[in-house]
């Protein structure tokens, strides 16, 4: 059925990919959620990038103990109101050991967003590889890599990064692993996406022309089906990278992921677990800045689907130029 | 129908031998040293070798898989030091660290991740479907408005965030709950559900969000469909239009997206135990993890997996029955 669809709607300006940037963007800006959640985002890039220089403004680093901001003789409580806010340390610092708060939540997000597009990356870059090559490969390739999709997609993430964190020597880079495992299991549902949409474009003529041209497999891949299927991957891996953070977080929190003192959000959370009651803005910071960097990430990944989506454009008051359909 | 579910089945347990592979390899190639992890820092090289026997690390990969799938059809005799232990089938090996059966290990474990798992299922189906269901409904209007705002705040929090403001919240500040400490259900089954009620809650509310976005674009694009406008011009009340014939038409994808995110949802489990300190699989896991307990983590890899798959098969079958333009094939 969803194939039927398709056809129909593929042939004209309907096909975003082929349409152009111009009008993707045009729809994406009618969005105006969309358009908030996309200024967080670079804010939130922009200060990932910038850590070293905004902890150099600041003054501090984020891996140095102050072992004279924190009371010992109660247990390692920040001294000051606001768990220690001042001129020199803007977020506080964190019990027991000092170090600067604000210096290791822009750290944190480094990590954070480094691992999620980097994991993001491997995930379609193998699920596009995968997906091209079941619908155009020989019926036994498509078999083989399809059943290998569904076994994929059946190990639970969470279960299967865990488990193969473990067994990787901690002397290879952490935050590079962490990606690498998330993207190596992560890939088969954009695999599984990508094989569906270019097998309906298989069946279209431009192809088909240049088929009978006779163009090359690559060559009929990347000029004639790419444009085609870039609009559900973006799409997609609009939406993995949120989901991505999660799951980064989660390792580091079940102690796996980014192992200290690299800092990290998850392993805020952990730490920041039994301090809540004497120093509660520990607990908080890392809690809303993941809260807040999902929730821009997905936002936004839903302003890109309905920009993309042809189906979506009425319900927008621009699109494709021509006059909106009078409303039924 | 039986030779629908015949395949399905017969898809199903290809799916799990190609599971079972892809974990034993994935993690008997591993870059560490087992035996020396499993002696413990403190062995000589003799006693590592030892324990690498007794381990038969020094057999090729190919005869320990094959002895694995003996174990688990036939059952499998283990001589631990002096006696011999028979583990019977389905045998997934012994513990490394403990010497304990790892099927016996999970069966002791199961129950909790069980009662978690589908407690939570119930509280996120009904939840997150019926939030669905009257977002659609009040479509436009402020309530609408508000329920997505708070599906998509509940999307976009990971589960151990809010379980942890839950469990703070709750039991630390306002002291509602004491702090869960699992309860056999057949002990005790009201201490069982209060003891549940917070990580039923924050492993719920994540998945719920999901279902209710999903559900309320299904509702939405069932209620364009010709056949609900016949069924409005005949005169069918709105509550039987919502309520029966467009939540029907909806449901099929809820179906499939509750098997999709049964892995996901095993994953929440896995820190919601850690976070609560339930003593599940999820829990035990970790640890066999921390610790490089190689056949504990490869056998509950495993048993999720076929959970996962089950969960899988059963909703193909589910899917059928909730929408009769599925064509069994």
């Amino acid at each position: 059925m969803s194939e039927a669809l398709v056809a129909v709607e593929t042939p004209g300006a309907a096909v975003p990919g082929v349409s152009g940037a111009g009008q993707f963007w045009r729809r994406l800006r009618a969005q105006r959620a969309a358009m908030v959640a996309a200024g967080v985002v670079a804010l939130l890039v922009l200060v990932a990038l910038a850590a070293p220089l905004l902890t150099a403004l600041e003054g501090q680093d984020p891996n140095t103990y102050h072992s004279s901001l924190v009371d010992s003789a109660r247990g390692g409580v920040p001294i000051g109101s606001l768990g220690g806010i001042s001129g020199d340390h803007w977020l506080g610092v964190e019990p027991q050991t000092g170090r600067d708060l604000f210096a290791r939540l822009v750290y944190g997000a480094r990590v954070s967003l480094g691992v999620a597009l980097a994991a993001t990356i491997v995930q379609v870059l193998i699920g596009v590889v995968v997906g091209v090559s079941a619908a155009l490969g020989s019926r036994w390739v498509d078999q083989l890599l399809s059943r290998f999709t569904d076994v994929i997609v059946a190990l639970p993430l969470m279960i299967m990064s865990l488990a193969l964190l473990a067994i990787v020597p901690s002397s290879f880079p952490r935050p590079v692993l962490v990606a690498l495992v998330i993207g190596l299991i992560g890939w088969g549902t954009i695999a599984k996406i990508v094989r569906a949409q270019t097998l309906t474009l298989k069946q279209l003529d431009h192809v088909a022309a240049a088929r009978l041209s006779g163009w090359g497999t690559w060559r009929i891949a990347r000029r004639e089906l790419l444009p085609g299927i870039a609009a559900p991957i973006i799409t997609y891996a609009a939406l993995l990278v949120p989901s991505n953070i999660s799951a980064e977080a989660a390792l580091s929190f079940l102690g796996v992921g980014v192992k200290p003192p690299t800092p990290s959000w998850g392993q805020m959370l952990t730490a920041a677990d039994v301090w809540y009651q004497a120093a509660p803005q520990y607990l908080l910071l890392p809690a809303g800045a993941l809260f807040l960097t999902v929730l821009a990430l997905t936002v936004l990944g839903d302003g890109v689907r309905t920009a993309l989506d042809p189906r979506a454009a009425s319900r927008l008051r621009v699109g494709t130029g021509r006059k909106r359909e009078a409303k039924a | 129908m039986t030779g629908f579910l015949l395949r399905r089945v017969l898809g199903a347990v290809v799916t799990l031998l190609a599971i079972s592979v892809i974990v034993y390899v994935v993690f008997y190639v591993t870059p560490g040293n087992v035996a020396q992890i499993t002696c413990g820092p403190r062995c000589s090289p003799e006693q590592v070798d030892q324990v690498a026997q007794q381990l038969r690390l020094d057999d090729p990969l190919y005869v320990r898989y094959w002895h694995f799938l003996e174990g688990l059809v036939a059952g499998q005799d283990y001589s631990t030091g002096t006696s011999v232990e028979h583990c019977s089938a389905p045998c997934l090996g012994l513990s490394y660290q403990s010497d304990q059966q790892v099927t016996q290990l999970i069966l002791n474990k199961l129950p909790v991740s069980l009662s978690l798992v589908f407690g939570a299922m119930v509280l996120w189906l009904i939840l997150g479907v019926g939030t669905g269901v009257l977002s659609a409904w009040r479509r436009g209007r402020l309530s609408e408005r508000l329920l997505t705002g708070v599906t998509l705040a509940g999307v976009a929090t990971p589960v151990f965030v809010i379980g942890l403001v839950l469990m703070i919240v709750v039991c630390g500040q306002l002291q509602l709950l004491p702090f869960p400490q699992y309860v056999n259900l057949t002990d005790d089954p009201e201490q069982w559900a209060w003891n549940l009620l917070l990580p039923w809650l924050s492993l719920a509310l994540i998945e719920a969000a999901a279902f209710a976005r999903l559900t309320r674009a299904s509702m939405l694009e069932t209620l364009a469909d010709d056949h609900i406008r016949t069924f409005r011009a005949y005169g069918v009340g709105e509550r039987s239009v919502i309520g029966r014939h467009a939540l029907r038409g909806a449901l099929a994808p809820v179906i499939a997206l509750n098997a999709n995110n049964f892995g996901s949802a095993v994953g929440g489990a896995v820190l919601t135990e850690t976070l609560f300190g339930l003593p599940g699989i999820g829990q035990e896991l970790v640890h066999a993890v921390n610790v490089v307990d190689l056949p504990v983590v490869v056998g509950m890899v495993l048993v999720i997996g076929f959970f996962v798959v089950l969960a899988n098969a059963v909703a193909d079958v589910l899917y059928a029955v909730a929408d009769r333009r599925v064509v069994l094939a």
